[in-house]
Parts: structure tokens; sequence; C-alpha cells
């Protein structure tokens, strides 16, 4: 069982290199990082000035690798879905594929001054609150845990990449391979 | 454990319905959805969901509005938010005087929705765990269909309890409406008898030889219009109970034929010659002081003593006065249900009014005054002002006496001087303005007629 991480259209190196970190942690699952792909076209909804989250997804299914059970997408381009003013990320709920932008992790959108580090936990914590979804893991009512709900920045930074031990039963459940016993101690600091 | 919410979603275009679905199940709530009003009726049928979206402008077919109204009068007590992507502020008042409960525009910030839904639940848990509470309490007073915290009747309930698998014959004494029949199905219910017949016959209903072939039965040709055999009530009942309500209102002769029932378990159907033997568990009731019956001549005390092996009286609603509010929601929470009224609960000026009233018709009084205000009320609660035909009907002059023919005058008027002082929770002073003679003559009446305070 395996993540691909994909890169739609160009993204910076730094943050792809902490979310492979921080799922790998999360998850304990192997993260393979896949080339770039260019975004796709019918993907952008000029009336919007945005690109639909849905669209990125169904085309990123299209090109899922054999043999990665989830693929996560990441790109630098402001997403909606069409009821709501703009998404985060969006992800299968119990399905194979995720997607979530930078855009608005970035302090720059908001008018404030650029930080990469922040911009790097942000979206550590965005890819396992997008990935725990696919696993079937529903919003968390705990603030710190990724999963709980963040519609801003000071939601978002309120969480950490580490999930909660409700949350982490409920993956635990989850999974098809069960860790044993002893992976378990051995993954304790 | 946490209940998991219902959610539908209705919107023709199905980008929006999946969207705003897929960001819902995020949250833990189980969405469906629905292309158009209709589908959205049929599936509301069939679950109830605790939230609707619905969209204002669907094409072919019921519009947002529409839709929301039949919805409403489905599920009285589901939100509604109306979304819409044309937002004007008359769609918006229509829309909320039509019962939504909130309006939103399309596309809307992620948190509006969030925080909506979260709002929405947040009432409906509340709403729920306040169900549950009241249930837990109403349970706490209840013993089968009786509901109450009175500590007279908290014996009747253990007395049931006690004689419940016994075969002694009981006889329940209480006014019209106080549940005597009730008490009678708890009895037969709560013991060893339960899963056979419990069978119920008022001995007032009927004229003399009607009740005696609906009792014992009668044989072809016993009389005219007997065309057939028939079984009565007693065997009928056999293995099980028989519950002969308004037992004082039997004549002599029937008075007779049942206390050989009660002797020696056997009778004969009218017309029969054939003896029959029943094991059956009677049960009597009345709303007369059959005591007083007994000795005035009127009852025949031999079948008094044999009815009367326990006995269990039930206090007037008006000594009970703290089981009105238990009483006034358990009807409330039925009867808004059968009715189809979305009536919550009822004001604390309601309450007033309810208290306050004396209850001569009792438990069953009651139940149809929650009755006729729900029909009647236009707020989410019952309001003094739906409970005024109490007081218009709080004045009849005889509340509380009952005149069999061939009493004399002087009866009458203890009867009558008894049940004012009654009514008026033994108040010399108002008894004698209701009476219109002065509290001197009142006591003298009262003594006179040995009338207890």
């Amino acid at each position: 069982m395996s993540v691909a991480l994909v890169a739609v259209g160009p993204v910076p190196e730094p943050p792809l290199a902490r979310i492979e970190e921080c799922v790998r942690a999360a998850f304990r699952l192997e993260v393979r990082r896949l080339s770039p792909v260019a975004e796709p076209a019918e993907a952008y909804v000029p009336s919007r000035g945005q690109w639909s989250s849905s669209e990125l997804l169904r085309v990123l299914l299209q090109q899922r690798p054999p043999g990665c059970s989830r693929l996560l997408g990441v790109t630098e381009r402001d997403l909606f879905v069409p009821v709501l003013s703009f998404v985060y990320g969006q992800a299968q709920l119990g399905g194979a594929a995720a997607v979530f932008s930078l855009a608005r992790l970035r302090p720059e959108f908001h008018a404030l001054p650029s930080d990469a580090a922040a911009l790097q936990r942000r979206a550590a914590v965005e890819a396992v609150h997008e990935l725990g979804h696919t696993f079937g893991l529903v919003h968390c009512r705990r603030p710190h845990c990724p999963m709980s709900l963040s519609v801003d920045l000071a939601d978002l930074d309120r969480k950490t990449a580490e999930l909660c031990p409700g949350c982490s039963a409920l993956l635990e459940g989850s999974l098809p391979m069960k860790r044993t016993r002893a992976q378990r101690t051995a993954d304790r600091p | 454990m946490r209940r998991r919410w219902h959610i539908l979603v209705v919107d023709d275009e199905a980008t929006m319905t999946e969207s705003l679905a897929a960001w819902l199940r995020e949250d833990g709530y189980s969405v469906d959805t629905a292309s158009c009003g209709n589908e959205a009726i049929e599936k509301a049928r069939a679950r109830e969901y605790a939230i609707y979206f619905v969209d204002l402008k669907m094409p072919g077919g019921l519009d947002g509005i529409e839709t929301m109204a039949e919805i409403r009068r489905l599920q009285p007590e589901a939100a509604v938010i109306v979304i819409t992507a044309y937002a004007t502020v008359d769609t918006a008042i229509t829309a909320m005087k039509e019962g939504a409960q909130e309006y939103v525009v399309k596309p809307c910030h992620p948190q509006e929705i969030s925080l909506l839904v979260e709002r929405i639940i947040r009432v409906k848990n509340l709403q729920r765990e306040n169900a549950i509470l009241r249930r837990k309490l109403t349970r706490q007073y209840r013993f089968h269909d009786l509901v109450s915290k009175n500590p007279r009747m908290a014996e009747v309930f253990e007395l049931v309890r006690e004689v419940a698998s016994q075969r002694s014959t009981v006889l329940i004494q209480g006014e019209s409406g106080t549940g005597k029949e009730l008490v009678a199905r708890a009895i037969h219910y709560s013991g060893e008898r339960g899963a056979r017949p419990f069978v119920a016959v008022s001995c007032a209903a009927l004229a003399e030889t009607l009740l005696e072939s609906e009792l014992f039965g009668h044989e072809r040709g016993a009389f005219t219009g007997a065309l057939a055999q028939k079984k009565g009530k007693f065997e009928l009942a056999d293995g099980g109970t028989v519950f002969l309500d308004e037992i004082g209102d039997v004549s002599p002769k029937l008075q007779v034929d049942l206390l050989r029932v009660l002797q020696e378990r056997r009778f004969f159907r009218v017309g029969g010659t054939s003896e029959i033997e029943v094991d059956v568990r009677v049960i009597a009731a009345t709303h007369r002081d059959l005591a007083a019956e007994a000795r005035a001549g009127r009852f025949r005390d031999d079948l008094f003593y044999r009815l009367n092996v326990i006995n269990v009286r039930l206090p007037p609603l008006r000594e009970r006065r703290e089981d009105v509010p238990l009483l006034a929601q358990e009807f409330l929470d039925r009867l808004s249900h059968e009715l189809g009224r979305e009536v919550n609960g009822l004001s604390d000026e309601a309450l007033r009014v309810l208290l306050d009233h004396d209850w001569p018709g009792n438990v069953r009084e009651l139940e149809n005054a929650v009755e006729r205000a729900l029909v009647t009320c236009k707020e989410g609660v019952l309001t003094a002002e739906d409970f005024a035909f109490l007081r218009r009907e709080a004045q009849p002059p005889l509340t509380g006496v009952d005149l069999p023919p061939g009493l004399t005058l002087q009866e009458i008027e203890r009867q009558y001087v008894a049940a004012t002082l009654r009514r008026l929770q033994g108040n010399v002073k108002a008894a004698a303005d209701a009476l219109g003679i002065d509290r001197s003559t009142l006591y003298e009446k009262i003594r006179r007629y040995e009338i207890p305070r």
C-alpha cells in the first residue's frame, strides 16, 4: 500500500518534501513521488478565475499509476467547488484521490509577508487532512487534529500534522493491513 | 454515541448537489441528493432528514418554494435551508415567510455552510436530548398507561403490582375519568393472565335483558331475535379478566346472577339448560360510593363484599394537581404527533390555567382539553388563550353532583352543598357566596348533613 504524490503544475520543492515526510509519518505508508503533470485547461473556469477541484480530481484519477492505492495532487492554483467560494482541497471520501492547493496557504494571498516555514507547515497539515478523508476519516472535533475543519488560516494554524488518538484508531481500523504489535512498539519514540 | 444526522440536498444542477453533498459528508453527515422537487418529496416520505438544502430555482415540476412547502408538511420539524444563485430581497422574504430557516446565496463561504449546519444540528441535539430526558422523567412516573407522581397513585401502582397475579376480585372506585379501566388493564396485563383476553363491559350502557345476554350469552331462540347461539363476555374472557364497568348501575336481578358467578364461577346462558364453568377474574369499577349504596339498600351487600376483596380507590385529579403538568405534557406529546401539529410545550400561563381548573371530568377532561387546545392553537406552544374555554365551562352549577332518580330534596341539597365545598377546596366563605347563603347557614347545613370538609 502506498501513496503517490504528484505536483499539478509548477510547485516548489520544499513544501513537497515536507508533505512527503509528514504523510509518511502520519499514515506509516510508503510515499512515491510522481513526475509533475500539467494543469488540465478544462478545469479552469474564467468566470470565477478559479480552478475546479472536482475536475482536477477527475483528470488525476485518469492518470493514476498502477500499484498506488492513494493519489495526492498538489497545486498552486486557487480551487473551488460550485457551491462554495473556495476550497483548500477536495478528497474522495473513502476513495482513491485527493487534491489541495497551496494558493490560500501562502501568507501573500492574504496580503501578509511571505513565510516559507508557515507555508510548509500548512501544506503538511492540509495533505494529511485530505488524505485522511480518502481513508474514510470525517472532520474531527479536536482543533489540534489535522482532521478538524478549517475554513481560514487561524483554523489551519491551530492544527498539527499528527492525527489525534481517536482519528489514529479509526485510521488503523480502516487500513487493510493492520500493523503488528512489534511494529507499533517500534514506532513509539 | 453521536447520532448520525441525515441531510438532503435538492438542486437540479448535479455539480451543485454533488459538491455540497461531498462537503457535508466530510463533516460526518449522511447526505442524500435529489435532482428535482418530486424526487425530494419522494425521499422525504421514505426517510426523516434533519436538514434540507433546497435550490430556489428548479426548471419544470415543483420549484424550491413549492418543494419546501411540501417538505414542511411532511416533516414539520426539519430545517429547510434555501439556496439560490439569484438572490433578491423578494425571494429571501418569500422563502423565509414560507418557513425556510435560512437563506444562502451560492457560491458561499465554506464557513457559512459549516456554521449554519452546526448551529441547526446543535439545536436538534438539544431537542433530542430534551425529548430523551422528558421520556425518562415520564417513564419514572409511568405504570402501564398510567402516569403519576402522586403518593396515593404510587400506592395504587404498588397495590396493582401486588394483586396482579392473584385471582381475587378487585373493586376500583373513583370519579368518572380517573382512569378506572386503565387500572383494570394494568392489573390484567401485569399478571399471569396478561396473555389471555381482557373483556370490558359497560353495565350502564345496556338495558337489563340485553346486559344479561351480553354477560352470559344466549341460546338460539331464547328470545325474539336470538337467531343463533351467542357466547357471553364471561365465556369470551375464559382464562382472562372480565371488567365490569359501572357495576353500581346493574339491576337487582342481575346482581343476583353476578353473585352466583362470583361464588361458583358457573352460569347458564340465557335460555340455556347446561351450566358453563369458566376461569375468569372479575374486576369491577364504579363512580358511586358502593358501600353507601349497599347501606341504603340499593346494592346487595353480599355482592358488594364479594366484589370488594381488593379495593382500589383512585383520587380525583383535583386531589393530585401535581400530575396536571405531567399528564398535560404526556397528552401533548402523543396528540400533537397524532394530529400532525408542531406544538412543543405549554406556556407558564397555560399551565397556571390548567392547575387552577377543578377538572370535574378528571384525566379524561384534561386529555380532551389538550386535544381541543391543540386543534385551535396558532403558536408553537399552547397558551392560556388556547384554554380559555375552560374558564367558560367552569361554571356548571351541578359540577361533581350525581343525581340518580329517586333522591329526596334533602339528599339533593346535601350532595350539592358537599360538591360546592369540594369544588372550592373546603373554603366555607367562598362556598356560602356561591350558594347564596350566609356562612352560619352553611355551617348549620354542614353539621346537619355531616358533610366532611
